[in-house]
């Protein structure tokens, strides 16, 4: 554990007036604030260090008792026994203060004044809770269909409605499942993060999905019918006369669903590889050989 | 007729403490809009998160209506600027 220099952290000197101190603590909540960098957890992590900051150096009692141990911190404990009786006490249980939960304050702090809701006056401004931020990893296969979850975040379980289509490193938001709120402030909010990964043989972008397919060349020259797969079923095409090489063949609806759009979906995109045929037998050669001179006498 | 995604403005006011003339402002600003119906002013449930963040910038943070005018701008920017950067990187894949 180390020693936490507040006034450093509000970037004040120890002369600071209260007056000071509460601009201080605006100016930096201002750049630092949640709301302001939303997924920033260093942003996230310097407001945590200001609000604590302030909550010593803003309130007289916990200011002196900082000052008076300063680096010499660790001997506040003996310090507090042999002067006074537990003045500082953790928070038991369900505090109607509403404090913040213990992980948003340092260790050094809990030691000095006891935990989070040890001495902390009635009647201080509301604090949003803390967000909480996770990352819920899925393969595309699992976001081709709405689906249900439920996870546990903090001992709680949160029933979560995955809608299909969602994108890659998409976050949603889910509102008031983060940190509850101190003196009566909202609670934060819970932020999941998407990973999406690919082990299909499709390509994704946004609700569209592409493929190769290889056509063998007698196909691709006479035309005829073929079977491809789909996302989620195989479905018959019909192959044009004399098709060439990267054709890209549009079948429409047979994408991914579109993200919040009910009965909406991408398109599937197939190109056409077409394979040229290898190990010719003399027969298969001779047949080339007759089909070029056709050509070649055609012209 | 009730409408229950509606919530009155007044309401809302003692709910979180605040004026009614921060709501109007914001109102004004064009950073929520207020439906009236009969001569009650309301405002949709699905602005009550931007509602409430509103509310943050204004009284723990001390920004003024202009100030939040601005953010909200701004933070609507770099949604949108992130939004495009995941889909370009998503696309960057198709070539991977």
């Amino acid at each position: 554990m180390e020693f936490i220099d507040y006034y450093k952290i509000l970037e004040l000197d120890k002369k600071a007036s209260d007056d000071d101190i509460k601009k201080a603590y605006r100016k930096l909540a201002r750049k630092f604030h949640p709301d302001l960098n939303p997924n920033d957890p260093a942003a996230k992590l310097k407001f945590q260090q200001i609000n604590e900051a302030n909550q010593v150096l803003s309130d007289p009692e916990k200011r002196k008792k900082y000052d008076a141990h300063g680096k010499d911190w660790k001997h506040a404990d003996e310090f507090e026994r042999a002067g006074r009786q537990q003045s500082y006490q953790r928070p038991s249980g369900s505090g109607s203060q509403g404090n913040f939960s213990d992980p948003d304050f340092s260790d050094f702090f809990e030691s000095m004044f006891g935990g989070a809701g040890g001495t902390r006056s009635g009647g201080s401004a509301k604090y949003r809770g803390q967000d909480f931020n996770a990352e819920l990893h899925l393969d595309l296969k699992d976001v081709y269909e709405t689906k249900k979850q439920t996870l546990t975040v903090n001992g709680k379980n949160i029933r979560l409605t995955i809608p299909a289509g969602v994108e890659d490193e998409q976050t949603i938001k889910i509102a008031g499942h983060g940190s509850p709120g101190v003196n009566g402030g909202p609670a934060g909010d819970l932020y999941i993060t998407f990973i999406i990964t690919n082990s299909t043989k499709f390509k994704r972008e946004g609700s569209n999905l592409y493929t190769d397919v290889e056509l063998d060349i007698y196909t691709a020259v006479l035309g005829g019918e073929i079977v491809i797969d789909t996302f989620d079923s195989k479905v018959k095409l019909s192959v044009k006369a004399e098709t060439q090489n990267g054709t890209i063949v549009r079948l429409k609806g047979k994408g991914l669903p579109v993200y919040k759009k009910e009965g909406e979906s991408g398109d599937l995109f197939v190109t056409y590889k077409i394979k040229i045929p290898t190990n010719l037998s003399d027969k298969e050669k001779e047949l080339f050989r007759e089909l070029s001179k056709i050509k070649d006498n055609g012209k | 007729m009730e409408n229950n995604d509606l919530l009155p403005l007044e309401v809302l006011c003692t709910h979180y403490n605040v004026e009614v003339s921060f709501m109007t402002s914001l109102g004004e600003y064009g950073l929520i809009e207020v439906i009236t119906v009969n001569e009650i002013r309301y405002l949709n449930k699905e602005q009550i998160t931007d509602l409430e963040k509103l509310i943050r910038l204004h009284y723990e943070l001390e920004i003024n209506m202009e100030g939040i005018d601005a953010i909200s701008h701004l933070l609507k920017r770099v949604n949108n600027l992130q939004n495009e950067l995941n889909s370009l990187k998503n696309r960057l894949k198709l070539y991977e």
